[in-house]
């Protein structure tokens, strides 16, 4: 009992407990509290969605979308933390997702192994994918980068779509019934999402986590300005590769979670580059380099995205894309911050509002 | 033969990278901006060309109405976005490229929808044998033309007083300006010139060639990977890697097989990433 008041003074106040407590300054802290609503309501709202929706008519089809959500979510995620964090757009993430994608069905093609075992290796390929980018790219700076992840995607995508192995442009098909319940084949959308909002809140710690640690400064003062983070001491180089690593391991893990509900994979669906625009728009829409910008971006994209599908039509489909083109032209030319950037804004005006002379809190956003 | 045969028509392709990726190095050259888009222009060239013989017009009428329509597209572009993401963070200088890539390449398969199309038969369609290598004469035609026009590229930034306006505004833009230089206008010149290289090629692709609204994200890469090799900036590095590129590309078609035509270019490009990042050619 004492360890879960501890815990959860520690969740409410961002410290453990202290000597000296007594019942005057408990009233302190109650008053001091700051209770992040945002993020209770964000992660209820998605701990009690397919249950809340359990009653309703459509209540598979809405719970299938919210699995797509989250999952989106999770290489949103992960695309930010390079792209976002670092400031390193990526446009190739897709080969990180189909590396984790065609593993789980190659393992089970080639083996009969359960789907899983291909996650670990998935994430092996991936990050070897991201050295052989990061290490002659990051070399230099700005757009060799999204050039480079660009032309290997093609590339990798080019390649597979002419490799037997990999069902070629056909693709590759996972175990159609479970043998068991290693093989996570589920008939109802639920236990996908509950696995998938599961790996999104690891996704989020650990981005949280990096964010407050010596390595996510390090990776704000590069995006801010590569040469001044250099001269400053900044193991430049080193960081851009960890981090870009890192998020190629963390969009492999989100493709294996793809395979295992969808069971089949091909070039488009693992490494189009629809893929990679999926993620990029959703973290820019929300707010790339933000905690929960991508979350954000994936609650209002993917809605968006399955009510035109249902509007158009499958003719239709090609006009989704050029409404993404449109959205992200419009992010790029007027807010770059997507969202979040939107709604601090607006909350500095509100505060502006009742207190005319508070200084605004940040300086412009560097370049 | 069969082998030179390759070889020539290999070149001529290659002339034609070298004119729209000459227009992608002379953005780069000038404002340290890529555009992810491009390949969409040499894409809008063609169904202009396509567009064009609806109205019974002959060949002759492709390039010029190529040349226009991109030029304008390339300055609107400029005005209305590269303008205010240009000094931007990196994030909306290279989404917003990417951004107009998307929307155009979709919209060209709503409205023209996804088939392979060819322009219909003219004069050009004739082969012509030169000395035991038969080449069509629209290949020829375009091969040429595209040739010449990189070098024309050349010749306007090296040797007129235009080109020299613009290289300052490109070496430094606060000091031409006052010089009596409009930045602003210069660059957007730059956009409207660098659009129409991509536009005469894909016109001139598109006699030789049939296309589709998928064949710009191709294009794109192929001119990543002239610009990388020529080094960025360089025009004459452009010329050379793109008839480099053609040749190589004709030759893997040829010996390896056609599947790895474009495989070949882009494995190209990362060995050039990780060798020599600057370009043959190129300084950083």
């Amino acid at each position: 009992m004492p360890a879960l008041v501890a815990g959860i003074h520690v969740f409410l106040f961002g410290k453990t407990w202290t000597a000296g407590t007594s019942p005057a300054m408990m009233g302190k802290w109650i008053r001091k509290m700051r209770w992040p609503w945002g993020s209770i309501v964000l992660w209820g709202g998605l701990l009690i969605f397919p249950l809340a929706v359990a009653g309703s008519d459509s209540a598979d089809f809405l719970q299938d979308v919210g699995a797509t959500l989250v999952l989106a979510a999770i290489s949103a995620c992960a695309w930010n933390i390079v792209g976002g964090y670092a400031g390193q757009v990526s446009v190739g993430h897709a080969i990180f997702f189909g590396a984790g994608a065609y593993l789980p069905v190659l393992v089970y093609t080639v083996w009969q192994a359960p789907p899983i075992v291909g996650l670990p290796l998935g994430i092996i390929v991936a990050v070897a994918i991201s050295l052989v980018i990061g290490i002659p790219t990051f070399r230099l700076q700005g757009h060799y980068f999204s050039m480079a992840t660009i032309a290997v995607a093609e590339l990798i995508r080019l390649v597979v779509s002419n490799w037997d192995l990999l069902g070629a442009a056909i693709g590759l098909q996972g175990p159609a019934t479970p043998r068991g319940w290693w093989d996570l084949v589920f008939r109802s959308a639920v236990p996908y999402y509950y696995i998938y909002l599961a790996v999104l809140a690891l996704t989020v710690w650990i981005t949280w986590a990096m964010a407050r640690s010596r390595f996510g400064y390090y990776l704000r003062a590069i995006r801010a300005g590569e040469r001044a983070a250099k001269s400053l001491g900044v193991p430049v180089r080193r960081t851009k590769l960890s981090a870009f690593a890192l998020s190629a391991a963390l969009t492999s893990v989100a493709g294996s979670l793809y395979a295992f509900k969808v069971g089949f994979v091909n070039p488009e669906s693992g490494l189009g580059i629809l893929v990679s625009v999926q993620m990029i728009i959703i973290a820019a829409l929300g707010g790339a380099g933000t905690l929960y910008g991508p979350i954000i971006g994936a609650l209002i994209l993917i809605p968006l995205q399955s009510a035109t599908n249902t509007w158009f039509g499958g003719s239709g489909s090609g006009l989704t894309f050029v409404v993404y083109g449109g959205i992200i032209m419009l992010i790029a030319r007027f807010e770059p911050g997507g969202v979040m950037e939107m709604w601090t804004q607006l909350r500095r005006l509100g505060r502006k509002r009742v207190k005319s002379s508070a200084p605004a809190a940040e300086g412009p956003r560097a370049a | 033969m069969i082998l030179l045969q390759a070889a020539v028509s290999g070149l001529l392709l290659g002339a034609v990278y070298a004119l729209f990726s000459s227009g992608l190095t002379l953005i780069w050259g000038m404002m340290n901006f890529i555009n992810f888009a491009h390949g969409e222009f040499v894409m809008l060239g063609m169904y202009v060309a396509l567009v064009i013989t609806w109205g019974q017009f002959g060949p002759e009428a492709y390039t010029p109405a190529a040349a226009i329509v991109l030029f304008a597209l390339g300055a609107i572009v400029y005005a209305g976005l590269i303008r205010h993401v240009m000094r931007g963070p990196m994030l909306s200088q290279i989404l917003s490229t990417f951004g107009l890539a998307l929307l155009l390449r979709y919209a060209a398969f709503y409205v023209f929808k996804s088939d392979f199309r060819t322009l219909p038969d003219t004069s050009l369609s004739s082969t012509l044998d030169l000395g035991g290598i038969y080449v069509s004469k629209a290949q020829l035609l375009a091969g040429v033309v595209a040739g010449l026009l990189a070098i024309g590229m050349h010749v306007l930034l090296t040797r007129t007083a235009l080109g020299s306006r613009m290289l300052a505004v490109a070496e430094d833009r606060s000091a031409a300006m006052l010089m009596g230089i409009r930045p602003d206008r210069m660059q957007a010149l730059a956009w409207g010139l660098s659009a129409a290289s991509a536009g005469i090629a894909g016109a001139l692709m598109a006699i030789a060639y049939p296309f589709s609204p998928s064949v710009g994200e191709t294009f794109v890469l192929t001119a990543f990977v002239v610009v990388s090799l020529g080094g960025f900036g360089s025009v004459p590095g452009a010329v050379i890697a793109g008839l480099t590129v053609g040749l190589v590309q004709a030759l893997a078609g040829y010996l390896i097989g056609p599947i790895y035509k474009d495989v070949v270019v882009y494995a190209m490009f990362v060995g050039v990433l990780w060798i020599r990042p600057q370009g043959l050619l190129g300084t950083v």
